[in-house]
């Protein structure tokens, strides 16, 4: 039987995100006030004015913009933290690939873990446009002064996991990118456009394993709950310390390279996945939650920051495997670029002659 | 250990006919059949263009915003190219 036969066809909060990603886009084809305005002095202070006007403007800054060096510094760092969760972030997934239940399923997490891929490299590709080099970013994360996502760095034990990590932390990435399809920085705006659209499908096919299983025998069910309860706690992690100790947020906001404080989006995430759970027959591991009818917001238990800390400076329980894993990949495919390059280089020696 | 890095290329896509190719961001490539190989399977996953082409970054030349003599300039002080500029008499239709 076609499990699609009795899935609930509406997921609360899903259609409301996408929408929101497609205002966005919609607003990069028009043209922005101080969108066609360059400077006519190149002094700096000219150049900084001009910078702020098109900021205020809310309209976008391009990759030959002038920009003061801390918004670089920031949205370098910004993305490339976002660039290496997505590729680190293939790991988890990729060992269930050969173990998935049904060529469907097997397909689908393929699918899935290529987008990781690409996203990843939409990312590289977005920090170049600001003069980062990706060959530099990558050795900055095999040498661990970059960071990427706390969630990566748990296991995946149960294909349980694989539906719960998707549902729950794609899901978390979806609330957290969709603003950045705002972000002043014209190249990661578009950028953030395509991830989300990709990441809705992630989102989605983990909710559809979820509820595969939890619609499932006895022990499918319990597979589902029990992998649910290990992610709850990374997921709300993901949206990172709360706004009070959060080091980069009031400059990022002013910049508008972040549009939300972290606490603000986590309770957004939070509103949007208790009626998911509620209709995936499955409950979220934390008693203290509930509807506040005077906020208007569920209440729920913040997660452990300590455990937050520890993890994102490489003590989780699965960073020196993956660290491992990615470095190894790295060296091991060097011998297939140094061969592309040769091949390259004796064609264009060839075509020259 | 020494690493081997491939140059930089820019990808343009044409969504579909009728439309121009348009620029969806770069990526890392050996050489031209590989950066074209690449930008399918990172541009076009879903369909989304029927057309791709492929430029080395060094290859393109272009006009920066912050130059002291603002490369647009010139447009914005010749109004009479702008079907604007000119009255038309009453009872003019058509053009
Ligand atoms: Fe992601
Ligand atoms: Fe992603
Ligand atoms: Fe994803």
């Amino acid at each position: 039987m076609d499990p699609r036969a009795s899935q609930p066809a509406f997921i609360p909060g899903a259609a409301e995100l996408l929408a929101e990603v497609e205002a966005a886009e919609s607003l990069l084809d028009q043209r922005g006030p101080a969108g066609a305005a360059a400077p006519a002095g190149g002094e700096e202070a000219d150049l900084l004015a001009h910078f702020e006007a098109v900021i205020a403007a809310d309209a976008k800054i391009e990759p030959r913009d002038w920009v003061p060096a801390g918004y670089r510094e920031s949205l370098i760092r910004q993305i490339a933290q976002h660039a290496h969760s997505e590729i680190v972030g293939m790991q988890p997934e990729s060992n269930w690939i050969t173990r998935a239940p049904s060529l469907k399923r097997k397909a689908i997490l393929l699918a899935k873990v290529q987008d990781e891929a690409g996203h990843g490299l939409y990312l590289y590709s977005v920090a170049e446009s600001l003069g980062a080099n990706r060959e530099s970013l990558l050795t900055a994360l095999h040498d661990g002064k970059q960071k990427y996502l706390n969630f990566i760095n748990y296991p995946t034990l149960t294909w349980g996991d694989v539906g719960a990590l998707a549902w729950l932390t794609d899901g978390a990435a979806v609330v957290n990118q969709v603003p950045l399809c705002r972000s002043s920085y014209g190249p990661y705006a578009r950028a953030m456009v395509r991830v989300c659209k990709e990441e809705s499908f992630h989102h989605r096919q983990g909710f559809d394993l979820l509820w595969t299983l939890s619609q499932g025998s006895p022990a499918q069910h319990t597979m589902a709950q029990e992998a649910v309860n290990r992610w709850w706690g990374p997921a709300l992690a993901m949206f990172g310390p709360p706004h009070r100790d959060s080091t980069h947020s009031e400059k990022s906001m002013a910049w508008r390279i972040k549009r939300f404080t972290n606490d603000e989006l986590r309770q957004r995430f939070v509103d949007i996945t208790v009626p998911q759970a509620e209709i995936l027959g499955l409950t979220l591991p934390d008693p203290a939650l509930a509807w506040n009818s005077e906020r208007g917001h569920y209440d729920f238990t913040p997660p452990d920051y300590e455990e937050l800390k520890r993890v994102v400076a490489g003590n989780g329980p699965c960073n020196r495997q993956r660290l491992a894993r990615r470095r190894q990949a790295h060296e091991q495919g060097e011998w297939v670029r140094a061969a592309a390059a040769a091949h390259a280089a004796k064609h264009s020696r060839e075509d020259a002659a | 250990m020494s690493q081997t890095e491939w140059p930089l290329w820019e990808v343009f896509i044409r969504a579909r006919r009728g439309l121009g190719h348009l620029h969806v961001g770069s990526l890392r490539a050996a050489d031209t059949t590989m950066a074209l190989q690449h930008a399918r399977d990172l541009y076009t996953r879903r369909g989304e263009g029927v057309s791709i082409w492929v430029v080395p970054t060094d290859a393109i030349g272009a006009s920066s915003p912050d130059e002291k003599d603002p490369l647009f300039d010139p447009a914005m002080d010749k109004v009479y190219r702008l079907p604007s500029y000119y009255r038309m008499p009453e009872g003019a239709e058509r053009l």
